[in-house]
């Protein structure tokens, strides 16, 4: 409540927030099939035809409404986007806590795994991966975790380095704690701040992640809808119907700057140095 | 007769709405050509903020002077108002006119430039020395701080040399253009009591030599009793009191002066000692703690391959033993070994060699024990800052092995009644309670485990003077109350001397003396403890002349395999033991 509170009182987070919180609904309609049309079904009669009050955002070359698809598409998309960043999440944090907790070569290893990983631009290794394991819904969540896993690594070796040397861990085990006592306590819970700032942002680049794939023919496949597919199909008809392009481009778009905007504005609260400022 | 410096009524605040926010509210001295000035005060007081007005860098830190007047005498004779200049005619007047040293000297050098290039910089700016004019320039400024070998110094990188001598080259730095005034703001807090004797040797010289003014800023009246001419005491924003010297030290009229003189902590050469609980009757029960021939090494590798070349011997063979409700202070200077002793005793570090043995005390039905436990320097970073205060003392009771249950809830309310915090702490979290207070809830937690030691590193050390005296005598309560025995790591000699019943002075990883309190600090015999307890600032000690003495601590780097000769020990009085020096 009180971090609801204080997003609000942020410029940016009440922006983000807002534009955030009416994707969530509009996918969470698009995957109940609370649509204005049924988005599957094509009205041959109305192919290609523009944006008016029937079809808010036109109909695309088979005659589908395109406001339902493009709320559809939300709903894959942030589906997508939501369980990848989630094992993404879980397997970064577990692998950056098991590199700072034991160290030496566990460190040097799984660090060196994890370059090798961001070595390779976030979008050519998840093609890669995709491509070995055949498209699909399911093999987009899983490339896309695989691919931000060593960015959550990073982000929670550093900080779990730090904390492990702070004398309240060096007091744990002069009373003996166990390991996952600390490891749960003074470190995880140490480690919810840059974990909330980092969801937030890698989940803008996930869902921009899955429009690329999508584009290229490898995440969602047809009938469905995603953002990224519909964007594609709308390439040979851009002068033609330029709703087609135009709306689930914006909606891209639109999404990546709230989530953009909540991260940084999460950021900021997170950070004491700037919580007076904003108080 | 115009003074060099003229504060009237200075207010400075700070925030948005800097008048109701004033952290200095109407301050006025004057300071005279060739004068010392020392601003005493704890943290809060607004003493730094006070200096920091007189050269405007407090601009910098959010600060604004929201009334009064501070009257520079320039070098021509005419008076400038600080507070109405305007930031260039500012940025001539910081360096060439009124030169600053800080606390940290390993923070206030760019870690990438050489020093040489950092000195020349001051010379280059106000001088408009270049090229080799300027080298030379700097390395006469290392000349005079008595930096030994000081060309080749120059090509020096900050990292590579001590804190002591880096501020020396802070000093060097704040003086290249003979300024008239220096403000150095708590220029030793952060060293060694050796090094910090010799920076205020080398202060006191120089001024004699430049005849400068200087006003020194500090929380350690002691400290100023050899160099100040006149003494301002801040508390809360205020100068509560100023006067001369020996009228300050001597007939201290306002009440927080008096505080400062007599509650605080000072050193009075094992006068202060404590007549409690001397060792003699118990000599026949069985020591809380006994250590013998403790080894910590840690190895030095080198090469390609990474092989062991060598070890530093962080404690070299240290043996004593800690009767129950006693306490031994260890001292020494940092690098000395004395932490690496404490957290060797607790296992935070593993021991190559020796051996200790503690008794367990029974605990009462259904309570567990463990019989070492450790209170950290630094109360911020001791406390997990997102847990409540019942967690973290619930912590030690499920660690080993118990559940949280009323018995365990009785036992955090009467220690958290027994140190002195309110019993609605329990909900509340670490940020909401001071230092002091913080250091109180280490202490409760490390009795929740009924220890028969507890080990306090530099315990009080990062408290203020006057919350140091509090926890002080809140220790020696509670040692009385449960019989505990302390092993109190210290570097400071005044606080030594308030807690402890027996001193070992531990130097290069050895004991070099080990006896009762009194006699240790009275009759040092051992040239190292001798050297320590000359360094102390007294107040006693008015304008005594100290030796500056640039020796360094040996190198604790051993080829491997290397052991030291047996200690050959020198018994003076019952309890009184010094290593026979090599």
């Amino acid at each position: 409540m009180r971090m609801l509170r204080a997003v609000f009182a942020h410029p940016s987070g009440r922006i983000g927030g807002v534009i955030v919180a009416l994707y969530l609904l509009l996918a969470v309609l698009g995957l109940l099939g609370l649509t204005p049309h049924n988005p599957l079904m094509q009205y041959r009669i109305d192919r290609l035809h523009a944006p008016d009050s029937t079809y808010w955002m036109g109909t695309d070359l088979f005659g589908r409404d395109v406001a339902s698809r493009l709320m559809m598409g939300i709903g894959q998309s942030f589906t997508v986007a939501f369980f990848s960043v989630a094992f993404a999440a879980l397997a970064g944090t577990v692998l950056g806590l098991a590199a700072a907790w034991f160290g030496r070569r566990w460190d040097g290893v799984l660090m060196r795994l994890m370059d090798v990983l961001l070595a390779f631009p976030a979008i050519l290794l998840a093609l890669l991966i995709v491509a070995v394991a055949g498209p699909g819904t399911r093999t987009s969540i899983v490339a896309i975790a695989i691919v931000y896993t060593p960015i959550f690594t990073r982000v929670v070796r550093g900080p779990a380095l730090s904390l492990k040397a702070r004398e309240f861990v060096d007091a744990a085990r002069t009373f003996g704690s166990s390991s996952s006592y600390i490891l749960t306590r003074h470190l995880l819970l140490n480690l919810v701040a840059p974990l909330t700032v980092q969801i937030t942002l890698a989940l803008a680049w996930a869902l921009l992640t899955e429009a690329g794939l999508s584009f290229l023919g490898l995440g969602t496949q047809p009938p469905a809808a995603s953002l990224g597919l519909m964007l594609s199909d709308s390439r040979n008809l851009m002068e033609t119907a330029p709703w087609l392009m135009i709306f689930p481009g914006v909606a891209i778009m639109i999404s990546i700057l709230g989530f953009n905007l909540l991260g940084d504005a999460l950021r900021d609260i997170f950070d004491p140095r700037m919580r007076r400022a904003i108080a | 007769m115009i003074p060099l410096l003229s504060v009237s009524d200075l207010s400075v605040g700070f925030g948005r709405t800097p008048q109701a926010n004033e952290v200095v509210r109407g301050v006025s001295f004057e300071l005279a050509d060739g004068e010392t000035l020392a601003i005493v005060g704890e943290s809060g007081s607004g003493k730094s903020v006070t200096a920091l007005s007189i050269n405007r860098l407090v601009d910098f830190g959010g600060g604004r002077i929201t009334g009064g007047a501070i009257k520079l005498k320039r070098a021509d004779g005419g008076v400038l108002d600080l507070t109405a200049a305007s930031e260039p005619q500012l940025t001539r007047i910081r360096g060439a006119e009124i030169g600053m040293i800080f606390q940290e000297p390993m923070t206030s050098l760019n870690p990438v430039l050489t020093i040489g290039t950092q000195i020349e910089e001051s010379f280059r700016l106000h001088r408009g020395l270049t090229g080799r004019q300027a080298t030379a320039a700097a390395k006469d400024a290392l000349d005079r701080v008595r930096i030994p070998d000081a060309a080749r110094r120059l090509k020096y990188t900050p990292n590579q040399l001590s804190g002591g001598m880096l501020q020396r080259v802070m000093i060097a730095t704040a003086l290249a253009c003979n300024p008239r005034l220096l403000i150095a703001d708590e220029p030793t807090t952060a060293l060694d009591v050796t090094v910090q004797a010799q920076i205020m040797a080398l202060l006191a010289e120089l001024k004699r030599e430049t005849g400068m003014s200087m006003i020194f800023i500090t929380h350690d009246i002691g400290l100023v009793a050899g160099i100040a001419d006149k003494i301002m005491v801040m508390q809360n924003g205020e100068g509560v009191e100023q006067g001369e010297l020996n009228q300050i030290l001597d007939q201290p009229q306002h009440p927080y002066t008096q505080h400062l003189l007599q509650d605080v902590p000072h050193f009075a050469s094992g006068r202060a000692t404590r007549s409690d609980g001397r060792r003699d009757k118990a000599t026949d029960t069985e020591p809380a703690l006994k250590v013998n021939d403790l080894v910590v090494r840690f190895p030095v590798k080198s090469g390609f391959f990474g092989r062991a070349t060598g070890a530093v011997h962080a404690v070299d063979g240290v043996d004593f033993d800690l009767m129950q409700g006693e306490t031994l202070a260890i001292v020494g200077e940092s690098g000395s070994g004395k932490s690496t002793t404490a957290r060797a005793v607790l296992g935070l570090v593993r021991s190559t060699r020796g051996s200790f043995s503690a008794s367990v005390r029974k605990a009462a039905a259904g309570q567990s024990a463990l019989p070492i436990q450790m209170v950290f320097q630094n109360p911020y970073a001791s406390l997990n800052p997102r847990l409540t205060i019942e967690s973290i003392l619930a912590e030690p009771v499920i660690a080993t092995g118990g559940r949280v249950d009323a018995a365990t809830r009785a036992k955090m309310a009467t220690l958290l009644k027994r140190v002195g915090l309110p019993e609605n702490s329990l909900e509340r979290y670490p940020h909401q309670f001071s230092g002091g207070q913080r250091q109180r809830l280490c202490i409760a937690r490390a009795l929740m485990l009924n220890p028969s030691v507890v080990v306090l590193d530099e315990a009080v050390s990062a408290l203020d003077v006057s919350v140091q005296a509090r926890v002080l005598e809140l220790l020696v309560d509670l040692q009385r109350e449960f019989g505990l025995a302390y092993l109190f790591i210290s570097h400071d000699m005044a606080v030594v001397e308030r807690i402890a019943h027996r001193i070992a002075v531990i130097y290069a990883g050895q004991i070099v003396e080990i006896g009762d309190a009194k006699s240790v600090l009275s009759a040092p015999k051992h040239a190292y403890t001798k050297k320590l307890i000359a360094a102390v600032p007294t107040i006693d000690r008015r304008r005594e002349h100290f030796e500056v003495d640039t020796r360094q601590v040996p190198s604790l780097v051993r080829p491997l395999g290397f052991e030291p000769g047996p200690a050959r020990w020198e018994q003076f009085g019952a309890d009184h033991r010094v290593r026979v020096e090599a």
